[in-house]
Parts: C-alpha cells; structure tokens; sequence
C-alpha cells in the first residue's frame, strides 16, 4: 500500500482536463485515479475527489447541470456529506454548483467572450482547508481559460458568504463580471471548494506559475488527514 | 401527453446571449429595448393523467430543466 493518498479524478464525457488533473496531483504527491462517470461508487480508499474542467455534455441546458445529475454525484455527495475534501475546477465548479453542494452558479462571460489567459487572484481565505498553504492578501497567478465563468448569487447569500469566509478567491481585476470579482467559494463546512482558474495548469513555474500547486498540495494535505482521521490506528 | 416548459432568465439576471442579440436587431434596423433568451422544452410524457404529469414536470425543473437561482419557468399541457 502507498502512502500518497488516492484522488479520484471524476471523468465525465467532455472533461478535458482530467488528464491535466491527475498529473498535477501526482506532482504534488497525491496517487491519482480516474473514475467514470457511471460508476455509483468512488474506489475504496478514495481521500479527496477532483471535478476537473472540460465541457461536459457539451455544456448543453446549462453549463454542469447534466454532469449534476450523473449517477458517480451520489457518491460524491456522499462522500462530501461525511467530510471528504472535493475541488471543483472550472467545469467542476460549475458541476458543483448545479448540485447544490456549493453556493452560487456561473454565468455566460460579462463581455460574451471566452477569456483565456493567466489571472491574478487574492486569497481571501487562508484557514480554509484548500488554503492553508497561502498566505491572506497573497496573490496568486493562475490561468483561466472559461465562457461561462460569472460567478453570481443573490445580494443577501453573496453578503452571508463573504461574512462567513466562503469567498476565497478574488480576481484582481474584473475578467468576467463575477459579482465582487468572485473566482472561488467554500460551502459551509469547508471540505467542498470551486474555483473557475486552472490549478492544474500552473504547478510548474517552467510553464508560467507554479501557485495552483499551492491549492492542489493542501488538497493533498486535507485528504491525507481525512483518509487518518478514517483509518483506525493501532493500538 | 405533451407539455411544454419554457424556462426564462429571472428579471435582472444577465443575459449576455440576449444582449448580443438586441445589439444586432438594432444594426438590422429594429427598436429593441431588450431581448432575454430563454429555451423551450417540448415532453412527451407516458402519462395521461394531468395531475400526474403536472407533479412530475414541476419536479423535472426543479431538479434539472430550470436552476431556481436564476430561472423562472412555465408548464404547459397540451392535448395529445
């Protein structure tokens, strides 16, 4: 048995990130598994799960909302009800959204065009367990590459959220007209996380950034302690 | 029988797709003040029962056909 704690990576038709995905994990010392779709159970052993970008379904009804309803979310409802760690990456957070477990939804681009280039990103969280590995006010590069990304929820749910730390990334500047400039939440309990920017893509700083191995190391962190904390210990 | 669900952006939701497409009726020469899009949904469904079919498409755009957050919808039966 290894070490490294197991991080499904969720496969849906039309993710094109996933492979992406799971080599950054592994790069940052999680052992990485793609689980289909279909299946109704996440692997034995699984200590975190990754929605990865793409355009499921071809972004039919509304972007995520038919990866929402696929029959592998009972298990990463599950999953993320009993504490499991769960990252949703652009399509992820779109998946995320749409199934309720985070707040909010994303909206076509302000500006009606796809954006797709390096952004800068204020952690505005740093206890949250994806953050711990960022400093407050740190600014972060990360590309996004999106069409719907307009992260958009109600005054009164934006206020609550911003109140209780489950806003934590901020773009910079204005990239896609996301209320307050929105680029990540939380839910309530912490252990689900959606961000719109690509992790993935910046974890070596050979290709531009390495800070979105920042979030994707303490995603390995949090599924490490979640896979302990369900591992009894010897006594 | 048939029904039709017209799902709508809720006021003051953008609509990006809309906009877009007032700007080009304006170039067309048309005085548009707004135009929303929203979609149609056309069912066929197995039941006759119109009570039935109204609890069960309420329950398809609650759970996947509209998100509440920013749509508003509409149920219409037909005769088949």
């Amino acid at each position: 048995m290894t070490d490294k704690p197991l991080v499904a990576v969720v496969v849906f038709p039309g993710s094109n990130d996933d492979h992406d995905a799971a080599w950054a994990l592994g790069a940052v010392g999680a052992e990485p598994v793609l689980v289909w779709h279909q299946d109704a159970k996440l692997p034995h052993g699984t200590s975190a799960v990754v929605l990865p970008g793409g355009f499921s379904y071809g972004d039919y009804l509304r972007t995520g909302a038919i990866a929402s309803v696929a029959p592998v979310m009972d298990a990463v409802r599950a999953f993320a009800g009993a504490g499991g760690p769960v990252l949703g990456i652009c399509n992820g957070f779109q998946i995320l959204c749409e199934a309720r477990l985070l707040p909010g939804v994303l909206l076509p681009n302000r500006q009606l065009e796809f954006v797709c280039r390096d952004a800068t990103l204020r952690v505005e969280n740093a206890y949250a367990p994806f953050m711990r590995r960022c400093s407050l006010g740190q600014e972060l590069v990360i590309p996004v590459k999106h069409g719907d990304g307009a992260w958009y929820a109600d005054e009164g749910t934006f206020v609550h959220l911003a109140a209780r730390g489950q806003i934590v990334l901020r773009y910079a500047e204005d990239v896609n007209g996301a209320l307050g400039n929105v680029a990540g939440v939380i839910n309530e309990a912490g252990n689900v996380m959606g961000l719109m920017p690509h992790p993935e893509h910046a974890v070596d700083p050979l290709l531009g950034s390495a800070d979105g191995g920042l979030l994707l190391a303490a995603l390995v962190d949090a599924a490490a302690m979640h896979r302990d904390a369900l591992t009894p210990t010897p006594a | 029988m048939k029904a039709m669900v017209v799902v709508r952006p809720k006021d003051g939701i953008l609509d990006p797709q809309g906009d877009a497409v007032r700007h080009s009726l304006r170039k067309l020469g048309f005085e548009v003040s707004s135009a929303r899009i929203g979609r149609v949904v056309d069912l066929e469904l197995a039941t006759d029962d119109e009570e039935d079919a109204q609890a069960q498409v309420q329950r398809m755009c609650s759970e996947l056909l509209a998100n509440p957050l920013i749509e508003s919808f509409e149920i219409r039966f037909e005769d088949a």
